[in-house]
């Protein structure tokens, strides 16, 4: 994260948030900064950034939001996403951001195939964290 | 499926054929492997039975008009006019290691050596790459819910060519999970054939040692007229 | 009897092979006849949420042409994740140019034509309604304590909310309605931490104490679910020092009350009537 913010018109409109806006279909302005999803997120203890840190970050153009371990520890439960006052579907936010970094053939989770797992649990894992 | 017009293909003169880009001509009537000889090429990989069985010279291709990818082995294709091909001599795809008799005849065993299994997306590329015209995704499918015996039975064809494993966008190693699948149907699933025991048995107390001695002992002319009046088996 | 076509699943026919055998025997009992797809594929088991990745459509909408094949406008599903992803995706093709496209994709079969409803088995037993169904419970569960832990894919997102995403009593109903006493506990609608089991098995450890803890407060004597992705990391990430509640599927606890199966032991001996068997 930046440590002083300097805002331009040319940052708030910067590709790499369209381009969020276009993989979510969502709207990051949307956001009042409530914190609602962050509160009930069950993940939160584990992310470097809130769920609503990630979207303030998104709203200020900060290209920081796209190193956040935050979208890989998100298990996409909605929990989020079905609370939000303002509708924003924030778990597909979480989705873009990994896919941004996936079809670049990057994923910083390791897998640790370390016994036997059901295919439920390997097609969850394979589809969303790796390229 | 649309069908797409393919022009009509003449029987006999010459055809035109891309071969890695470059126009030959070659008589119609040629297999895709006789075609590249004809053209010049020697075959010293990615070729071996040439009768449908070895699975060694897979080839893909596109005609013209049409947009789908095309595959299967250049020794069973003939050339057709307009044709653009490349063979792909060999598939590089990882066998992992096992050792079948520790190994258990369940999906997790699959799964297990070849995880990958588990990005299939169900696309179907894989069927329809299939020169055998094998059920290939359904075999995927059978591996993922753990039916071994299915996937052994789906798979008793494949001639691992390689080119579902080419054009799979879930990266699965397709032909080595499928011998994996039949090894572990041979060794665990499937029945029992109680004559070979038997057979066994018979060779290990030497009931067929003196039949043996004899023969190494032969001549070439007595062993030729041996062979020529052997017992043929009725069709 | 009335007919219905049903979409098993991955899960169903290994790990998960018991949900299947007590649901079909359960619903034979209550009059239907359950027909599995000829053939089907893989469900996805997590949905994409990414605008533009028509490809994760294809397996699912695929299973639609499956049963559009068989003259269906419904497929019953056991497994909460096919439910879930199977019911999105028949919904995401709802967009004429989305199916357009996905549709010529698969040149390699007949083109989807919409009108295929997903349901869930929770779902279909709340359509026989109570009044039936406890008509055909003989064996009523009395003096179990059940709860009934619905996960995620249920429940989330509202579109294909089998009922409240955040209060729902449809599965109390059903515990109820199989004479059980339904348990309410803070943690019933959160997160197991589904697939992260293979890259952050730690994660999802911390979430299962969270859930057993949580479930073994409110005096739950055994859990009900419907996914078998969470039944194994209930039962495998469990950390030391949580308390050991057994996890059971729906379809079972319902295959129980209808005499259809036998009642375990372990749930055997805490009914008041004692009964087992």
């Amino acid at each position: 994260m930046a440590g002083e913010l300097s805002l331009s018109r040319a940052r708030l409109e910067a590709p790499f948030v369209r381009k969020v806006e276009e993989l979510s279909g969502q709207n990051p302005y949307a956001c009042y900064q409530c914190g609602k999803c962050a509160a009930g997120c069950l993940f939160a203890e584990h992310m470097d950034l809130l769920p609503n840190q990630v979207i303030r970050l998104l709203q200020l153009g900060d290209e920081a939001v796209l190193q956040a371990k935050a979208p890989w520890v998100c298990a996409s439960c909605l929990a989020c996403t079905v609370r939000c006052p303002k509708g924003v579907d924030i778990a597909r936010i979480m989705e873009a951001l990994r896919q941004m970094a996936l079809r670049q053939g990057l994923s910083p989770v390791q897998f640790h195939l370390d016994r036997e797992y059901p295919q439920i649990a390997l097609v969850g894992a394979y589809r969303k964290v790796t390229p | 499926m649309d069908e797409v017009e393919v022009k009509a293909q003449p029987k006999t003169g010459m055809v035109t054929v891309y071969i890695m880009g470059q126009a030959y001509r070659v008589p119609a009537g040629l297999t895709i492997l006789k075609a590249l000889e004809y053209a010049g090429f020697r075959l010293v990989r990615g070729v071996g039975c040439r009768g449908g069985f070895c699975g060694a010279c897979a080839t893909v291709y596109r005609l013209p008009g049409d947009y789908r990818l095309y595959a299967d082995l250049a020794c069973q294709t003939t050339v057709k006019d307009g044709m653009y091909l490349a063979m792909l001599p060999s598939t590089p795809a990882e066998r992992r290691p096992y050792d079948i008799r520790k190994a258990k005849p369940r999906g997790e065993t699959l799964l297990a050596l070849y995880p990958e299994l588990a990005r299939c997306v169900a696309c179907n590329t894989c069927t329809k790459s299939c020169p055998q015209k094998l059920e290939v995704m359904e075999a995927v499918q059978a591996a993922l819910r753990g039916d071994v015996a299915k996937v052994a039975e789906l798979t008793f064809d494949c001639l691992s060519c390689g080119l579902c494993t080419m054009r799979c966008p879930a990266e699965i190693p397709h032909y080595h999970v499928w011998q994996l699948a039949r090894r572990l149907y041979g060794a665990y699933l499937a029945p029992k054939a109680e004559h070979l025991a038997r057979r066994v048995e018979e060779i290990a107390a030497g009931k067929f040692d003196g039949e043996l001695d004899r023969l190494v002992r032969l001549g070439k002319e007595e062993l030729r007229e041996l062979y020529k009046a052997r017992e043929i088996e009725p069709e | 009897m009335e007919r219905i076509l049903y979409f098993p699943g991955c899960a169903l026919k290994d790990q998960a092979r018991g949900y299947e055998e007590a649901s079909l025997a359960a619903l034979a009992k209550l009059g239907y006849e359950v027909k599995e797809l000829p053939r089907w594929n893989c469900c996805g088991t997590v949905y994409s949420l990414a605008q533009d990745e028509l490809m994760r459509h294809v397996g699912p909408v695929r299973n639609l042409i499956r049963a559009q094949e068989e003259g269906a406008d419904e497929i019953l599903t056991l497994c909460s994740m096919c439910y879930n992803t199977l019911r999105r995706s028949a919904r995401f093709v709802e967009d004429p140019e989305s199916l357009r496209r996905i549709n010529a994709f698969m040149d390699d079969e007949p083109d989807y034509r919409g009108g295929v409803e997903v349901v869930h088995l929770v779902q279909f037993l709340e359509e026989i309604g109570v009044e039936k169904l406890a008509r055909a419970v003989v064996r009523p569960l009395h003096g179990l304590r059940l709860a009934a832990y619905y996960g995620c894919t249920l429940l989330r997102p509202k579109e294909v909310a089998v009922d409240h995403p955040d209060r729902p009593e449809i599965l109390e109903r059903l515990v109820s309605t199989l004479g059980a006493e339904p348990v309410l506990f803070p943690e019933r609608v959160e997160c197991c931490g589904a697939y992260l089991t293979v890259p952050r098995p730690d994660i999802v450890r911390e979430r299962v104490g969270e859930i057993l803890r949580s479930a073994g407060l409110a005096g739950a004597q055994a859990l009900l679910t419907a996914c078998p992705l969470c039944k194994f990391n209930l039962e495998e990430r469990r950390p030391l020092g949580a308390p050991r509640i057994p996890v059971f599927y729906v379809g079972e606890a319902l295959a129980w009350a209808l005499g259809v199966r036998e009642i375990p032991a372990e749930i055997g001996k805490l009914l008041s009537t004692g009964v087992t068997g």
